[in-house]
């Protein structure tokens, strides 16, 4: 095997099918913890019948969504009603392409030399995640729209104005964090936050808050989850599909819900990195893996995801507008000028 | 299929109705709305899916059985429907009642009115996106359910009044447990309150959104919440006491504003309120008999009359008109609360957004059963 084809096709190709396998597992399995950690919010069980302490219920909601009929509603745009659920899964699991789960590893001495354990790292990612997140609203319209109901319709609609509204302030807080790492490759991000000794939070703090609450207006989640609100469009822009085409677009939310979250740890939380990567004494913490701290914060960010949805009622479509033009994006703007002023006075 | 269209494009107006089947119009409700986009231009609800001829029923069905009826009006408040029946038909025989029966009646509407608000509360929070309230109040509804399963044998249809009193007296132990389940109650609203009242998005979503003034208020005929939301004090128990409820104090919470958040706090403090009821039943039962002499097949003389009782939901009257020696109604008309209070919809969320309608619906606090009857 020459050298050439070994490092192009073969080691990308099983980065990618692990990323995808991993991945997809970790999405169903996200269905069920939320379940679980809603029900315990809840003062109740949660699924606990299929499999030991219900751990396999994510096999069965599959199974159950395979099986179902697929209906295509009389009136609708046949072929753009199909293409929206590949639009919005798509472009979720392609982000997962760049982001970086930890440093270069060799697997505890399995492998002969040190590979990275993400797909690519290019100069541009973080431009690349933006972009490519912001073709999944395409999937929301265009599904909306193309499923000829009324309750889709304005669901997507509202989708629509949401996603765009909420780029923006998030932009601004992603800006607040290239002043501080210098670089749009996410991997430099998080060597930057080794080398300066500093999770980006604590001086971003302000552009962390907004970054969240954008994710989580991103998302589509509770206290924003306008375009799915069950009370008000009965199911928002995926009120007509059903069986796998629904799948995708409830995998779809959990994948963005990931790359949200992956997002957060890599930019605010280190990435990889344990807690205060540089202070000597803490050096035991070591001991953990670097992926695993990863997916600790990612866990701990989609826990706090579950908590809303357990604990805040729905804003109101206006409200909604409100808090993103007139709070999140003056004080994302306020937050750029301060870190830049910050930089500045630290890097002269 | 080319009349909604028509309508459709035109004037960049669209008409969508909403409902009878949909998430949050509490049961078969359907309204039918025009929009601008999400502005609601006007609204019209449709009633009738429920439909039982529940009215003509009574007039077949002897005076005691008619009281089974009554428990599918308003079906999650059996308990209060009973009792406006039973008030009115003692009103028309002359009967009174004994005073133990009279309590035992005070503390299981009281508990009704728990249970209904509860599950108002519930439905009311998740209509507004809010969905872990649904589970803490059912918590404590099962417990009064359960309650109710001890004295009477059933849960939610409870026929649980008789015409003379009530149809048992409280079995061993159960004074206990619903003295615990009143101790414990004021602590579980305060829980509810922790996740709602101090919220900010509640308080948006609820603050100034459907709206009415007392005079409104007054015009349409709301009772209930809805008009004490409006700071009018008024409420059956206290101006036209029935049973004991003269003999009990407490107070009746008014709002100030009219809007949601207020019917909101004064469903709470009702809550509060039934429970100090409660308490004061359970602390001074008598003791003596439960049923007043009633003969076994009852005839009235020719008559009419009007009889209400405060319902969780508000005013709940039955006309009732007999002829000479009849065993069943002649006629027999009910007042329900919801049916009343549903026609100030259109005019509370007229010029509003969609997401305040199901606010709306909510805070109305309807129930198809006693609207269509």
């Amino acid at each position: 095997m020459d050298q050439p084809l070994y490092q192009f096709i073969v080691i990308p190709l099983v980065k990618i099918v692990v990323i995808l396998g991993v991945l997809s597992l970790i999405v169903a399995y996200l269905t069920f913890f939320e379940r679980k950690v809603l029900a315990y919010i809840q003062v109740r069980l949660g699924p606990n019948r299929v499999g030991p302490r219900g751990w396999l219920q994510p096999v069965a909601d599959a199974l159950k969504l395979l099986v179902k009929e697929d209906l295509v509603p009389g009136g609708a745009q046949k072929f753009v009603f199909m293409l929206a659920p590949a639009l919005i899964i798509v472009p979720a699991f392609l982000v997962f392409a760049v982001i970086p789960f930890g440093p270069a590893t060799r697997l505890f001495g399995l492998l002969p030399e040190a590979i990275p354990p993400y797909l690519t790292d290019v100069n541009i990612a973080l431009l690349f995640v933006l972009g490519i997140s912001s073709i999944g609203v395409y999937g929301i319209i265009l599904g909306g729209w193309a499923s000829n109901n009324k309750f889709s319709l304005m669901g997507a609609l509202r989708s629509g104005a949401q996603m765009i509204s909420y780029e923006v302030p998030m932009g601004f807080a992603i800006i607040s964090v290239l002043l501080m790492a210098g670089s749009l490759s996410l991997v430099k991000i998080v060597e930057a936050q080794q080398s300066s000794h500093l999770w980006f939070i604590f001086p971003g703090l302000l552009g962390f808050g907004i970054y969240f609450i954008c994710g989580v207006a991103e998302t589509n989640r509770n206290p924003f989850d306008l375009p799915e609100a069950e009370s008000e469009l009965v199911a928002g822009f995926h009120t007509e599909y059903s069986g796998m085409k629904f799948a995708f677009f409830f995998l779809a939310e959990y994948t963005n819900m990931l790359v949200v979250s992956s997002l957060a740890t890599v930019l605010f939380l280190g990435g990889w990195l344990r807690p205060f990567p540089n202070v000597a004494w803490l050096g035991f913490l070591g001991i953990v893996p670097p992926f695993v701290w990863f997916a600790l914060k990612v866990a701990g960010f989609i826990f706090v995801y579950l908590w809303f949805r357990g604990t805040f009622p729905r804003y109101r479509f206006d409200q909604l507008m409100h808090v993103g033009w007139k709070w999140l994006l003056p004080l994302s703007l306020a937050n750029v000028l301060l870190v830049g002023l910050i930089v500045l006075l630290v890097k002269g | 299929m080319s009349e909604p269209f028509e309508t459709l494009f035109e004037g960049e107006e669209m008409e969508l109705s909403f409902g009878p089947q949909h998430p949050s119009t509490h049961g078969v409700l359907r309204v039918m709305l025009k929009l601008d986009g999400e502005k609601i231009l006007d609204a019209k609800p449709i009633i009738g899916y429920l439909h039982r001829g529940t009215e003509k029923l009574f007039e077949k069905e002897p005076f005691p059985q008619c009281i089974p009826h009554t428990d599918r009006l308003d079906y999650v408040a059996a308990a209060t429907n009973n009792q406006g029946f039973v008030v009115a038909m003692e009103k028309l025989l002359g009967i009174t009642i004994p005073p133990r029966a009279a309590y035992i009646r005070m503390i299981l509407a009281e508990l009704q009115r728990i249970s209904s608000h509860l599950l108002w509360l519930a439905t009311h929070a998740i209509d507004l996106g809010a969905i872990t309230p649904f589970f803490y109040t059912f918590r404590e509804r099962e417990e009064i359910l359960d309650m109710f399963e001890a004295y009477c044998g059933a849960r939610l249809t409870l026929n649980t009044m008789k015409i003379g009193g009530v149809p048992f007296d409280l079995p061993d132990g159960w004074v206990e447990t619903c003295s615990d389940y009143i101790n414990r109650l004021p602590a579980h609203i305060a829980e509810y309150e922790t996740l709602l009242t101090g919220n900010r998005i509640w308080k948006k979503r609820t603050i100034g959104v459907g709206v009415i003034s007392a005079e409104e208020a007054i015009e349409w005929g709301l009772t209930g919440p809805p008009l004490r939301g409006s700071g009018v004090k008024w409420d059956i128990r206290k101006v036209f006491p029935y049973d004991r409820y003269d003999e009990i104090e407490f107070e009746i919470p008014i709002g100030k504003n009219g809007d949601t958040y207020d019917r909101y706090l004064v469903r709470m403090e009702e809550m509060r309120q039934s429970a100090r009821i409660v308490r004061q039943c359970l602390d001074r039962l008598p003791d003596g008999p439960v049923m007043a002499r009633v003969p076994k097949v009852i005839r009235a003389t020719e008559g009419m009359v009007y009889a209400s009782v405060e319902a969780p939901k508000g005013e709940l009257g039955y006309f009732i008109v007999t002829t000479e020696k009849a065993t069943e109604p002649y006629r027999c008309h009910v007042r329900p609360p919801s049916f009343i209070n549903l026609q100030a919809l259109p005019d509370m969320v007229r010029g509003r957004l969609v997401p305040d309608q199901e606010a709306v619906i909510g805070t109305l606090d309807i129930v198809l059963g006693e609207i269509d009857r």
